[in-house]
């Protein structure tokens, strides 16, 4: 790996991490963002929606303000044909509710506080999207 | 005060998908990739990502209480069930497909890229569904001392 993909991904990590604590710290939630956007959806069982649009938001608008202070346009590359997106996004929603939890709040908030449900969780996914990946590219891609 | 550093958070953590490069499909698919094109920048994102946070939630249960009131939100279930597993199990197979997990989807709304729209109203659905069926689901009877081994 080159040195500035090394730099990237650990400050990368390290934003990702301070946000965590940050949330945690002053409000004492966990950065769960599958638990922020499901629960914008109804029945609404309280009045924290203003806080989940707020985190929602911070996460949308991050994109126009980098590109706006660097000077880069922040891009990125899909290759999945439609029915593919469609099917992801699905099974990715269901998934994440059903599991209680996606990449942030088991892989990174739930993994940091040692909890084995979220460490559990973890490693399956981890595990399923690699053969996933492996039966799409090296299976089925040829 | 909350609504507002809940937003600032929501920006750095946004900031970190950007930086890192997690926030992009093409480079996550390939951290998946183990046999094949593997791009292991990601792994070193998570563990930073995960020791900031050890640290840091460290520090902040210290002070007992969240700095703007209320209490610590942290999930009641302890026990590792057949629910967890299969939700996670889903999520991996949907996450290996495209390569996007919430994060990274919802940010991408910000760049205008379509393919982020689609994948996450697609992704709404599948969290409606999966919170419809919680909503209708059947409670399963517990088992009474009174009926306990009557249906042996």
């Amino acid at each position: 790996m080159a040195t500035d993909t090394i730099l990237s991904a650990a400050f990368g990590g390290l934003f990702i991490g301070l946000s965590a604590v940050l949330l945690l710290a002053l409000t004492g939630r966990i950065a769960g963002v599958s638990g922020f956007v499901s629960r914008l959806l109804p029945p609404y069982s309280d009045n924290q929606l203003p806080v989940r649009l707020a985190f929602v938001a911070g996460l949308v608008i991050a994109p126009l303000l980098y590109a706006a202070a660097t000077g880069i346009p922040v891009g990125i590359e899909v290759t999945s044909s439609l029915p593919l997106l469609v099917i992801g996004g699905v099974l990715v929603g269901f998934g994440a509710v059903r599991g209680g939890g996606c990449t942030s709040g088991h892989g990174i908030c739930g993994t940091a506080r040692l909890s084995p449900r979220s460490i559990a969780a973890t490693a399956i996914f981890m595990t399923t999207g690699a053969i996933t990946v492996f039966i799409m590219r090296h299976v089925l891609g040829g | 005060m909350p609504i507002i550093a809940t937003f600032i958070s929501g920006l750095l953590f946004s900031t970190g998908l950007i930086v890192s490069g997690l926030i992009n499909p093409a480079k996550v698919l390939n951290f998946l990739d183990i046999a094949g094109s593997w791009d292991p920048s990601l792994a070193i994102t998570m563990a930073v990502a995960v020791a900031t946070t050890a640290i840091g939630y460290r520090l902040a249960f210290a002070q007992g209480a969240p700095l703007l009131g209320g209490v610590f939100q942290l999930p009641a279930k302890a026990d590792i069930d057949g629910r967890l597993a299969s939700g996670a199990a889903i999520f991996g197979i949907g996450w290996g497909l495209v390569g996007f997990c919430p994060g990274p989807a919802v940010a991408s709304l910000g760049i205008g890229a379509n393919a982020a729209f689609i994948f996450v109203l697609a992704m709404l659905a599948g969290m409606a569904i999966a919170r419809s069926l919680d909503t209708f689901s059947v409670t399963p009877i517990t088992p009474q001392a009174g009926i306990k081994g009557g249906n042996k």
